[in-house]
């Protein structure tokens, strides 16, 4: 019997890969990272492979360099695979040509992914393997979980015997993360299939000096084009290959595979030809249509390339007359998209083009929905006389009108499956609690157990939709539940953002986690969710979960609550069954974090049933509250039109016309999303504060604001608007006001931890405190409306804004964005968007900061009233920095030119406002205001102009007004994967700003080492802990000499930051910044994120220092050290957070070691540090020591 | 000098002598443990497991590992999964174990509960680990007013005579002086199986910081006038109850060792001097110990164990409240202001 096991695709993919390598080669990327950590974790903890010895896995700097590393592995004869996605497997292309051409057998595992367009999207489809059309690797696509499996080993086995390799595909998304029941594979299966004659030879073509050749050549017209049809006997052997492959694994394991398998009625007219997750919901759908009499099939494309045309024919019935080829990708321009080109021809070469009629469409771009509804719109289509050709699945397409319409609302999902839908919150372990019973069920009883999870697009207060479905067939719906029999919603607030009964089906049952008793929780659904229970004839049930798991000691965990009243009411097993399961799944997902944990879980899992009651459902709603509006009525018509419906759920419903046609969105739309996630908010306390600005500054959603302003601006203030005497010099008769946005803050308590004003009589209370959020909802919603009507403090008339206190009063033109609570980024790019974002360009690399930076819905980066703010884009992960460089040169190069219109002009604008605009000193705010209305009469006066010339300089003139770029990213960016771009732009000399926010792992990818991860700290991929220091990015960049480097770490020293961004900003030349960024993934509580980057301070681990080359012209040393000595040990610091502690649990002797390792690397360090500031400035005394400054290397260029 | 019998004996084991290292990070690393050997301990009591931060860290690595776990599609987690966690008493235990084989010392473990079933659970992994003995770390500080003192005494009971009856080695309680009849408590805690009174525990008294306006944790290290309280109540205990008694607080030479020995005790613990001038420090008060029995005619230390216990002293009232009135009328100002000040 083969074993059973529940996992995704990513795991059941990794299993067998792991198992058939000696090297692994890897980089993050989604949805394909968790192929890789699987794979890391596996051999760290020494599994072994096939062959009894641990694979070797080894993390790279990017996806092109672990293609180059498995390159290398390949030719020196090695097993080598890698797992990667889209712009990851973008990056491979050059190599894959190379392996390709080389013929050397490889499989490289893909999730298959969307690529960045018109907007990034880490979701599925097939764009990118695609893109790899050209390079000659064969190509197996997987459409379940099971065939993940299955493939990995007959790509593996047959690339071995054809020298052809293979990319092994699966949809990003709904395969790989898609929780299914499937057979595993024994190491009896893999040996059944891998031959080690096969494996020998692949050594035996290896590169060694024992038996030298060369590999590699470059060659010239006479023989390059003979060399590459040398290949093709190989290509042609391959579909055989594969297909006898098959074979054998079918009498292996008694799952047949074909070439192209065809699935429907042996006299099907109307047959769809697709390939991917897709096919198995073109299989549900066929099935079903057989039922009803059509005559219809569906042809799943196994071996995609090489596209074997006697195989795709032979495997169609010869009644076929409609073909339909389905492709997940876009090709605009083409004459088709692939699989329709390749279907068009292989009709075309088989005579078969007056017999068959072709058409091709897209769908299910970007893991759009497909559903058997769309299939059944087609199979309709194909009916007709002339059905519509390069159309489109799953949308509305109003503008090019591709689309075929469906009925949405159709549903064929069977009966005899259980659906369940779970609405959740990330933090209320919803989605780990579902995926625990998926196994249970899966692994315990004859149900075929299938679940997908939907997640949310901001990280903070995310919400979690999962789907479950348990059959006694197996589960071929790889669409989201349409039809759902229970409905659990976690979260009493859902009911009000989102329409969570949508899914629930007549009579179905309803679970709520409410913190009221039954009527009470019954008054507090809208009536418009009450209408829909009692129409729907819903059964519903309530628990205070969040009760329950408080009281057994898991705080807000209540997941474990939840999972018991799932199987209580829905019976999938008998209750005490199902008790006896979950705990032992409790034993084996938690025994090993301690006896304490697992007790814990055991007590909430026997108090459950105690508190779950039903709730009465009166015949009519009675609630007196209604749904909230989306968005408020005064938001701009954008976000009414088309935000709010994304916002709502209901994005899929936009048709074409309603988007941006080149990916350009409106700037500052968090500001319509109302939240309102946190459970506390600060409250703030006149009588106590001291006006320092702190909470203001480390606020990392901007939720905190401070003004000041005459005290007839306050005549009008609401009930309950608090003020006090400006506590600045000059200012005494003015109100300050500190105001918080309570519906956008995430309740993190980083303001609270940073305020240093404490109450005299209740040392505990301080100038703010948390106080619970409801109750100040309405309240505070009027006092930020009316704060925000408050005039804008002056930026050029009378303060600097040179240090905290005034910093505060600056309005912040990055607020309200998705990331998680307590970030320890935003806060720099706030304090960015405060100084200098009315004027800033900002490029940002991949990663967090793009994410809560620009995913829609939302976006974070907004406006003042004069409607200037951050000009933000991103172009890609690697090239983030020549990004921002490319910015700056079209600034320098129209500012240049712009100034030589002005003198060309200056007869006909006047010579007064052309020296005005020529001299203008911009160094500081004022400068900056004056030049900018010298620029609006500039305007004035070219307005009526017609001289080209003239017009030119219109359009140029807003350039004349100086500009910031700030090149912003991580550390996965800036230390490993955009390193070489970094350097080189940091090189050029040119005026770019760099912000390094370095939280020392790939953050959004969830925490790989990078090369900031620090000596000792545990990462993915560095699971025993990091074995080599942290990369000193601060001395590269120093070397130069001309460069402006500060590393700061706003908890440690909030002054020094504000003065490095300063500085960094008034140097003219290239500037990097490195912030200490405190993350989820160092395992801190986040409230204490600012108290965090002050011990690392202080334990010398991260010196705050200043490096400015415009002291070395004042024969000043250049480098400021702004840190004392350390003053206390690096464990003090590091103990504080899980990613050290962690390593102590896992292995202490290797933890003593590192932390050794790692104070000594602090000290040695801090010495040359310290020698550094002390080191005498007369070497720049104009010897030759001294660097020219960027200005004069810009010239001599 | 030969001719000087240092030797005592404490919970049933035969030592070299009667100074013995007391619970402190001094035995956190088995280095630690070789050092206090190899300058002279007597045996070493380790350093107290305690059971809820046992708990405490279980807790915490759950609640990091799964702290923003499936909440963003490109980050399920944000920590690799382990193989195993080195959580607990294991690393303790594996302590014992090993320091058992390289000192030749007695190891005494020391243990702090937190619940019922914690303490006999630990006690009995400790025992298991090759202890010599188990001291039983009992600090509890009751903040609930409506707890009564005989129910924290008899909590204190149940805890010692559970553990008695789940483990054989010796066990030694470590307790605290806040009781209203120590001396009645003592007799009750040997009735319900002590073989020891370990006096006494130092309570944490934390102190404010009035720049920060916060309550700060700084452990003060015990002074040698510290011996008074656990001297008394030694020296009062002697002869009375039926187990060894140990000091423990305010040992910081050979005349605090003396006055031990001599109010009762079978041995005297030192953390703060050892802390303070590292574990070589008991070869120098050995030695000074040495010197002072030789100077004052002494030959062993049993002939002075209890001289000068309230039993064998020739004014016993000197212990009780005739005492304190004498202290009393014995306090005049200070017309200097120094001895005060």
């Amino acid at each position: 019997m083969p074993q059973i096991i529940t996992v995704d695709g990513n795991e059941a993919v990794a299993r067998v890969a792991h198992k058939l390598n000696e090297v692994i080669a890897i980089y993050p990327i989604t949805p394909s990272s968790p192929m890789g950590e699987f794979a890391d974790q596996w051999s760290a903890s020494g599994q072994t492979n096939l062959w009894g010895t641990v694979p070797l896995v080894q993390e790279m700097q990017s996806e092109g360099g672990a293609a180059g590393a498995v390159h290398g592995a390949l030719q020196t004869g090695a097993l080598t695979t890698t797992f990667t996605a889209s712009q990851g497997l973008l990056l491979m292309i050059p190599n894959m040509y190379k392996i390709a051409g080389e013929l050397t057998s490889t499989v490289f595992h893909i999730a298959a992914r969307s690529i960045a367009a018109q907007g990034l999207s880490i979701f599925g489809d097939h764009s990118d393997v695609m893109a790899t059309r050209a390079t000659g690797w064969a190509m197996l696509f997987a459409a379940s979980v099971q065939e993940a499996q299955d493939f990995a080993l007959i790509a593996q086995a047959s690339t071995l015997k054809s020298r052809v390799p293979f990319l092994h595909v699966m949809d990003g998304f709904r395969t790989s993360h898609e929780v299914m029941k499937i057979e595993a594979l024994s190491d009896d299966d893999l040996r059944a299939l891998i031959d080690p004659e096969l494996i020998w030879a692949h050594r035996n073509r290896a590169l060694s000096p024992d038996r030298p050749f060369i590999r590699g050549t470059a060659q010239n017209p006479d023989v390059y084009f003979q060399a590459r049809e040398t290949v093709n006997p190989y290509y042609q052997s391959v579909p055989q290959i594969v297909q006898d492959y098959m074979n054998r694994f079918a009498e292996c394991t008694g799952r047949q595979y074909r070439l192209f398998d065809y699935v429907g009625a042996p006299d099907a007219e109307r047959v769809v030809v697709l390939m991917g997750s897709g096919s198995e919901t073109a299989h549900e759908t066929v099935a079903y249509l057989l039922g009803q009499g059509e005559k219809v099939g569906v042809l799943k494309v196994r071996l995609y390339r090489p596209f074997d045309v006697n195989a795709f024919v032979q495997a169609l019935p010869q009644s076929v007359r409609v073909l339909a080829a389905l492709d997940r990708t876009k090709e605009p321009g083409s004459a088709g998209e692939p699989l329709y080109q390749d279907v068009v021809t292989a009709i075309s070469e088989a005579g078969l083009v007056d017999r068959v009629k072709v058409i091709g469409g897209r769908y299910g771009l970007s893991s759009k929905e497909f559903t058997p509804s769309m299939l059944m719109a087609l199979f309709e289509e194909m009916q007709k006389p002339s059905p519509k050709n390069h159309f489109t699945l799953g949308i509305i397409d109003d503008v090019s009108h591709t689309s075929l319409p469906y009925d949405p609302n159709l549903s064929i999902e069977s009966p005899e499956v259980k659906r369940s839908v779970f609405w959740g919150l990330g933090s209320d372990g919803t989605v780990g609690a579902n995926k625990n019973s998926i196994k249970i069920i899966g692994e315990e009883t004859d149900f075929y157990a299938q679940g997908y999870f939907v997640y949310d697009s901001k990280k903070a207060g995310a919400r979690t939709i999962s789907h479950l479905r348990f059959g006694p067939r197996p589960i071929r719906s790889t669409y989201l539940i349409q039809k759902a029999d229970f409905v659990a919603v976690h979260q009493l607030g859902f009911f009000e953002r989102y329409n969570v009964l949508e899914v629930a089906q007549e009579g179905a049952i309803l679970l709520i986690n409410s913190p009221y008793g039954s009527a009470e929780t019954w008054e507090n659904l809208p009536y418009e969710v009450q209408a829909q229970i009692i129409e729907k004839k819903l059964k519903v049930y309530a628990i205070n979960a969040y009760q329950v798991a408080r009281e057994a000691g898991l705080g807000n965990l209540m997941n474990t609550v939840m999972q018991v009243c799932f199987f209580a009411l829905s019976g999938v097993l008998p209750r005490a069954e199902a008790i006896g399961k979950i705990k032992e799944a409790i034993r084996k997902t938690y025994g090993k974090r301690g006896e304490a944990v697992v007790r814990k879980n055991f007590a909430a899992v026997d108090a459950a049933l105690a508190h779950l009651y039903p709730l009465e459902v009166p015949p009519a709603p009675t609630s007196l509250k209604h749904l909230p509006s989306i968005v408020p009525p005064e938001a701009p018509e954008f976000v009414q039109k088309v935000t709010a419906l994304m916002l709502a759920g209901k994005g899929d419903t936009l048709p074409v016309s309603a988007l941006p046609d080149d990916g350009t969105y409106p700037s500052g739309t968090t500001q319509w999303e109302k939240r309102n996630i946190a459970q506390e908010v600060p409250v703030w306390d006149p009588a106590v504060c001291i006006q320092c600005g702190k909470c203001v500054l480390v606020c990392p959603h901007a939720v905190i604001r401070a003004k000041v302003a005459p005290p007839e601006a306050f005549e009008q203030a609401p009930d309950g608007f608090l003020s006090a005497r400006a506590m600045w010099k000059g200012l005494e008769d003015q109100r300050y006001t500190l105001q918080v946005a309570v519906e956008d803050c995430t309740g993190c308590s980083l303001c609270v931890e940073v305020c240093p004003a404490k109450n005299k009589s209740q040392v505990g209370r301080k100038a703010i405190n948390m106080q619970p959020q409801l109750p100040l909802r309405e309240q505070g919603r009027k006092h930020w409306a009316f704060f925000q009507h408050l005039p804008e403090f002056p930026r050029f008339d009378g303060l600097s804004f040179n240090n905290v206190k005034n910093v505060q009063l600056l309005e912040p033109l990055f607020e309200f964005s998705g990331a998680c609570a307590g970030c320890g980024e935003t806060p720099y790019l706030k304090l960015l968007s405060q100084l200098f974002g009315d004027r800033a360009l900002i490029a940002n690399a991949t990663g967090c900061s793009s994410i809560y930076g620009g995913n829609l819905p939302t976006t974070p980066w907004s406006k003042n009233r004069e409607g200037r703010g951050p000009a933000w884009s991103n172009s890609l992960f690697e090239d983030n920095a020549e990004f921002g460089l490319g910015m700056r040169l079209t600034l320098d190069k129209q500012k240049q030119y712009a100034q030589g219109l002005l003198l060309q002009l200056a007869s006909e604008i006047g010579q007064d406002l052309v020296d005005a605009l020529l001299t203008a000193d911009q160094s500081n705010e004022a400068g900056i205001a004056a030049q900018r209305s010298w620029v609006a009469e500039l305007k004035a006066r070219l307005k009526d102009h017609t001289d080209l010339k003239a017009r030119d300089l219109l359009s140029l003139a807003d350039v004349l007004v100086r500009k910031s770029v700030w090149i912003v990213g991580g550390d996965g960016w800036a230390y490993d994967i955009g390193f070489g771009g970094l350097d080189h732009v940091l090189a050029s000399g040119r005026n770019v700003k760099l912000l390094v926010l370095d939280t020392e792992v790939y953050s959004n990818t969830g925490g790989q080492s990078s090369k900031a991860t620090a000596l000792g700290a545990v990462a993915k991929f560095a699971s025993g802990g990091k074995t080599t220091p942290k990369k000193d990015l601060g001395r590269i960049a120093m070397s130069y000499g001309y460069v402006y480097v500060a590393q700061v770490a706003m908890g440690a020293n909030d002054a020094q930051t504000v003065k490095a961004f300063l500085e960094a900003e008034s140097y003219d030349g290239p500037a990097l910044i490195i912030a200490y960024s405190q993350c989820i993934a160092h395992g801190i509580d986040m409230a204490k994120g600012m108290e965090q980057q002050k011990l690392a301070a202080e334990s010398g681990y991260w010196p705050l220092y200043r490096y400015d080359p415009r002291l070395r012209a004042e024969g000043k040393n250049p480098f400021q050290l702004d840190s004392k000595p350390p003053r206390i040990s690096f464990q003090e610091y590091a103990l504080h957070e899980n990613r050290y502690r962690m390593l102590k649990q896992i292995n202490p002797k290797e933890a003593d070691h590192l932390f050794k390792l790692a104070q000594e690397s602090i000290w040695s360090r801090w010495k040359e540090y310290a020698q550094m500031a002390e080191a005498h400035t007369a070497t720049t005394q104009g010897g030759a020591g001294q660097a020219a400054s960027p200005a004069e290397l810009r010239e001599e260029l | 000098m030969s001719k000087l019998d240092l030797t005592t004996t404490y919970l049933g084991l035969r030592l070299e002598h009667p100074v013995v290292a007391s619970a402190s990070p001094l035995s956190y690393t088995l280095e630690g443990i070789e050092q206090l050997a190899e300058a002279g301990a007597a045996a070493v009591v380790m350093y107290s497991l305690f059971e809820e931060q046992i708990e405490l860290e279980s807790h915490a690595l759950h609640h990091y590992l799964e702290y923003g776990t499936h909440s963003y599609a490109e980050a399920l987690d944000y920590f690799p999964k382990a193989h195993e966690f080195n959580l607990g008493p294991q690393e303790y235990l594996e302590l014992i174990c090993t320091a058992k084989e390289r000192v030749p010392i007695p190891i005494i473990g020391s243990l702090n509960g937190a619940s019922p079933g914690g303490w006999t659970e630990y006690a009995r992994l400790i025992e298991q680990a090759g202890a010599d003995a188990l001291e039983l770390n009992l600090y509890y500080l009751p903040t609930d007013p409506t707890l009564t003192g005989a129910e924290v005494e008899e909590m204190y009971l149940e805890i010692v005579r559970e553990v008695r009856q789940h483990i054989q080695i010796p066990v030694a309680v470590k307790v605290g002086p806040y009781f209203s009849n120590l001396a009645h408590m003592a007799a009750r805690f040997v009735q319900v199986g002590a073989d020891g009174l370990v006096l006494f525990n130092r309570f944490y008294q934390p102190d404010f910081d009035l720049e920060q306006l916060e309550v700060t944790p700084n452990l003060m290290l015990s002074r040698p006038e510290d011996l008074r309280l656990p001297l008394t109540w030694v020296a009062i205990l002697y002869g009375r109850i039926q187990a060894d008694l140990a000091i423990t607080s305010g040992v910081h030479s050979h005349l605090e060792v003396l006055k031990s020995m001599m109010a009762g005790a079978k041995v005297a613990m030192m953390a703060s001097e050892l802390l303070k001038n590292g574990p070589k420090r008991i070869k120098e008060i050995l030695q000074e110990l040495r010197t002072w029995m030789l100077t004052h005619e002494y030959e062993s230390i049993r002939q002075m164990q209890g001289s000068m216990s309230q039993l064998h002293v020739a004014n016993p009232e000197a212990f009780e409240r005739g005492n304190y009135m004498k202290v009393l009328r014995s306090w005049r100002p200070d017309p200097t202001g120094m001895l005060l000040g």
